[in-house]
């Protein structure tokens, strides 16, 4: 069940800590694939097993990566930053520490759109962003009487971006957590696969009352990895903290997981029981130092943002504000636009059945702008035929949906199926001249001023030219004729 | 009669006087008569390394400087296939599925591996004691240790059990064995050899060098042993150079101009006095070769200690929670408990040096005493290598005792780890500040060998290695041999 709408009197705080898994061909510090589902253990090398002896070694397309969306979230890309060890015991990490990046983080600052329906959108400010390697998994339930440990991901490259607490609401939250993926796959950092936990949160929250300056306890929710869950959780935690605070009770300092077949927090451990990680400077890796020319040269490389693509769309096509934000929800949605628009020289043909038509088809087959049956190119296609007068609007369709079903490319279809519109004034010239003399008598009633008459002279065409006469020039022709 | 160091085997395999077999062979017998007592040995890979002198033989020269020579590696550098047990219980049955960086570069050189040799446990130590296969004996007097961490090392090529091997100094566990073995050791600049396979005690401090007879031969092994290794980060990004052959053609006053600064620091009163006098003498020695020795301070390198006892555990502490007893090595514990698995497994597998290291090493980065301890170490040690880096405008070399006394007693000191940790109050500086460190054969206290120590800039390996090579062909401390022993082929 989703609640909705307001479920507390008071002021709701949340902050997000969000992981993206990097699609880089490589683990954060060794060579091994850090590809999802390959057999438990089978994607670990002695680097990530943590053998003795063995050593650390950054990878660049990570770093590049984590500055490129630094530069992209507009924050600051430090020249200097420092990986450090997070220490702590658990099976399924296999050094004892966690290679992280403690008080120098590789991006500082920035910020994020969130839009939530019916409001306007806000701009989040990100705290930092910083790199670190992924644990590897604990499995509960694959041995009987047992604990299995898949080291496959230990060692994957991840960004961990941390939210200023600005967010109101799980909405809010959500949005947030949207506009991160949106960005990161816009630049193609990651491959946002939700399911494969590429894109996962951990939510701080607190409740305070609106006239109170400071803020009021927070528990953090771990481990969240879809839109909804993160949304279902903290209206399941704003409930729970609200009873709490409404009995007098007050809330302890803790970390909680989120049950979703239960949907809600319990607690996982307490500020008592929580680690002291003993941070440090890890002493097998240098100060990573980015060359400002190597910052310029990522800047320079960076793709066209969707806010600076929103307003090109707007500015520069004519589009409206909700078409130009649909189309900007991916870098693919935007690219198939912009080809479908160009192969057709008409940007708001190619914007309406690309909401229209395709989306609708996309959405029937369940699939992603980036598998489209039709590709962009091909749309253009249809769409120029659309647009030389060749092919009629309602045609359009029909062969669209052939194409959809992967009968061939629209002329193809259109010379198989004889849909051709005829527009050519000669050839419709011809056929108005032997039907305006076919029928004497409706001719002298046009001409008396029924003007019902001239819906008789068209139908008469269509039917001549099996639909296919294009109805705009008829129209023309027949008046000029009669 | 044949030269027991390396550049002498290698004249003697070229000429034919000997084979790779005999050699070989001869070794395997020294081994086999000395080590039950010395204990300088963990494992001997008699068969393998014959094999593998058969092979050298029967290509009759070629294949590297090293070409049919056997050494002996550290027991912490792994090797693979060849159990590798860092001195400890906990890695007792660890067999490495991979080589060293150091062993397959001394490979390529045509090295063939003898043996692994003791050590103090995870390289925490300085007497070899606290292995978990109990101590190395020193060949010079049974009752003594012959230092530490490299002891088996150091005692095995004493004893002409092997011509060379190869070490590892943090705190100055390749210079203070060497000192009380009466060997040269040497540690190169921190980051000159790759410590990819190497099993970490501390990663910023860490470095392997070699345990050998001449400086000749340490400058031979570095030949194969220094350049840049991409699997470790830390390794420095230039290529190593050609030291033996920096050494080619010194002769008469070979340190003429040398500048040499005496560290004041170390002539304190923890420094035996006739340790004291053996390197006043050695300082007019050094001014014979020609070298314009002054006195020089480093304010801070009394603070040296209390550094290196907080930055070495606190890395220690982090580099040895990869032994859980999850993947690999002793696993302790039954069924069914996690946390009683952690603890059994590490209360059994470390012994006792390295469970304090552990300890102290949490505690100094544990929240509220991270600055007072880690941080305010870090600031001091930057310190203390402005210190040399500003001592070195005016020297080219630094000089010192390597160690306050010759070998000490087994047992005198392991009650005592004030007492034990001081001992290397003279080597641990130069392992702060990362600069290359020999330790020559410079004297004799009561029959036991006594060591001069030479430090110098970041990466002027050769300088020191050429200061080292001058001292050894004016002097004859490096020729000695322990009472009642002798090169192994000298009877033939």
């Amino acid at each position: 069940m989703e609640r909705t709408g307001r479920d507390t009197a008071f002021q709701v705080v949340i902050g997000l800590e969000i992981h993206v898994q990097l699609a880089t061909r490589s683990k954060m510090f060794s060579g091994a694939s850090a590809a999802f589902g390959a057999r438990p253990n089978s994607q670990a090398s002695l680097v990530d097993l943590g053998f003795p002896g063995t050593l650390p070694v950054a990878n660049r397309e990570a770093v590049a990566m984590a500055a490129r969306f630094g530069l992209a979230a507009g924050g600051k890309v430090a020249r200097r930053s420092v990986f450090a060890r997070k220490n702590y015991f658990y099976p399924d990490l296999p050094k004892g520490y966690q290679i992280s990046q403690f008080e120098l983080p590789i991006v500082s600052g920035g910020s994020v759109e969130v839009r939530v329906a019916g409001q306007p959108a806000r701009m989040i400010d990100l705290t930092r962003a910083h790199l670190e390697e992924d644990a590897g998994k604990s499995l509960h339930d694959a041995l009987p009487n047992a604990t299995g440990v898949d080291l496959n991901r230990a060692g994957a490259p991840l960004l961990e971006i941390v939210t200023e607490p600005q967010l109101h609401s799980p909405e809010e939250a959500a949005a947030c957590m949207r506009g991160i993926h949106q960005l990161v796959t816009w630049i193609g950092i990651s491959d946002g696969a939700m399911q494969e936990g590429s894109l996962r949160c951990d939510a701080n929250i607190s409740l305070k009352k609106p006239e109170d300056s400071e803020l009021g306890t927070r528990t953090e929710i771990k481990n969240l990895n879809s839109f909804r869950f993160v949304q279902r959780a903290l209206h399941s935690e704003i409930q729970r903290q609200t009873e709490v605070l409404l009995s007098g009770g007050t809330i302890a300092q803790e970390t909680r997981l989120y049950d979703s077949a239960l949907d809600t927090t319990r607690p996982m451990r307490s500020k008592e029981e929580a680690n002291d990680y003993r941070y440090f400077p890890d002493p097998d890796l240098p100060p990573l130092i980015l060359e400002p020319e190597f910052i310029e040269e990522l800047k320079r490389t960076l793709p066209e943002l969707p806010a600076e693509r929103r307003a090109r769309f707007e500015s520069g096509y004519g589009l409206d504000a909700g078409d130009a934000r649909r189309l900007c929800e991916s870098r693919a949605s935007a690219d198939y636009f912009e080809a479908a628009g160009e192969a057709c020289g008409d940007m708001l043909l190619a914007a309406r059945w690309i909401s229209g038509e395709l989306a609708a088809a996309l959405n029937r087959d369940g699939l992603d702008i980036a598998n489209s049956r039709v590709s962009a190119g091909e749309l253009g296609m249809l769409l120029s035929r659309l647009a030389d007068g060749s092919l009629s609007g309602k045609l359009g369709k029909e062969v669209f949906q052939a194409m959809w079903a992967g009968e061939g490319s629209a002329d193809g279809i259109i010379a198989k199926r004889g849909l051709r519109q005829i527009s050519d004034a000669g050839e419709l010239k011809d056929i108005i001249g032997g039907i305006v003399a076919g029928h004497p008598e409706q001719v002298r009633q046009y001409r008396d001023g029924n003007e019902r008459v001239f819906g008789f002279f068209v139908g008469q065409v269509m039917r001549a030219t099996r639909g296919q006469a294009n109805p705009r020039i008829v129209n023309e022709l027949l008046r000029k004729r009669l | 009669m044949i030269d027991f160091s390396l550049s002498g085997l290698r004249r003697a395999l070229d000429a034919g006087e000997i084979s790779s077999v005999e050699l070989t062979q001869a070794c395997l017998d020294r081994i086999e008569e000395h080590n039950p007592a010395l204990n300088a040995f963990l494992t001997v890979c008699g068969e393998a390394a014959l094999e593998q002198a058969q092979q050298a033989d029967a290509r009759g020269g070629g294949g590297g400087p090293l070409a049919g020579i056997p050494i002996a590696h550290k027991d912490i550098f792994c090797t693979r296939g060849v159990r590798t047990t860092a001195g400890s219980r906990i890695l007792d049955n660890f067999v490495p599925p991979y080589d060293a960086c150091v062993v397959e570069w001394l490979a390529g050189a045509g090295a063939i591996l003898i043996g692994k040799t003791n050590m103090d446990e995870f390289a925490m130590g300085s007497s070899n004691e606290t292995s978990y296969a109990g101590p190395v004996l020193n060949p010079w007097d049974p009752a003594r240790s012959p230092g530490g961490s490299s002891g088996g090392s150091a005692a095995a090529v004493a004893a002409g059990l092997v011509p060379a091997a190869t070490g590892t100094d943090t705190g100055g566990s390749v210079r203070q064995p060497a000192a009380m073995c009466g060997l040269t050791g040497f540690r190169p600049s921190y980051g000159r050899i790759s410590r990819y396979g190497m099993i970490a005690f501390a990663s910023s401090l860490d470095q392997a060098g070699s345990l050998t007879r001449t400086a000749q031969d340490a400058a031979l092994l570095l030949d194969s042993m220094a350049g840049h290794d991409p699997r470790d980060s830390t390794c420095a990004e230039r290529a190593g150079e050609d030291y033996s052959g920096a050494l080619q053609g010194l002769k008469g006053k070979a340190l003429n101009g040398v500048r040499v600064g005496i560290v004041s620091e170390f002539m304190d009163e923890g420094l035996d006095p006739r340790c004291r006098q053996v390197f006043s003498d050695n300082m007019e020695t050094l001014r014979a070769l020609g070298a314009v020795v002054s006195e020089i301070s480093l304010p801070r390198l009394p603070l040296s200690v209390p550094v290196y006892y907080v930055v070495a555990p606190a890395e220690c502490s982090s580099n040895l929670s990869r032994f859980d007893g999850v993947r690999f090595g002793l696993r302790g514990g039954g069924e069914g408990n996690l946390e009683r698995m952690y603890t059994e497994t590490r209360r059994r597998g470390f012994g006792e040096e390295v469970r304090r290291r552990v300890l102290v090493g949490g505690w100094v980065l544990s929240e509220g005493y991270f600055d007072a301890y880690y941080l305010k170490a870090q600031r001091v040690r930057r310190l203390l290598a402005a210190d040399f880096s500003r001592a070195f405008e005016s020297v080219d070399l630094l000089a010192g005792p390597t160690s306050p006394s010759p070998a000490f007693a087994i047992g005198e000191k392991i009650d005592d780890p004030i007492l034990m940790y001081l001992n290397d109050v003279y080597t641990i500086g130069a392992s702060l500040a990362g600069i290359p460190a020999i330790s020559i054969p410079a004297g004799s206290v009561d029959g036991l060998p006594v060591g001069l120590q030479l430090m110098g800039r970041p990466f002027a390996e050769v300088e020191v290695l050429r200061a080292a090579h001058a001292w050894q062909l004016e002097t004859d401390w490096h020729r000695l041999w322990p009472p009642g022993a002798s090169a192994p082929l000298s009877a033939a």
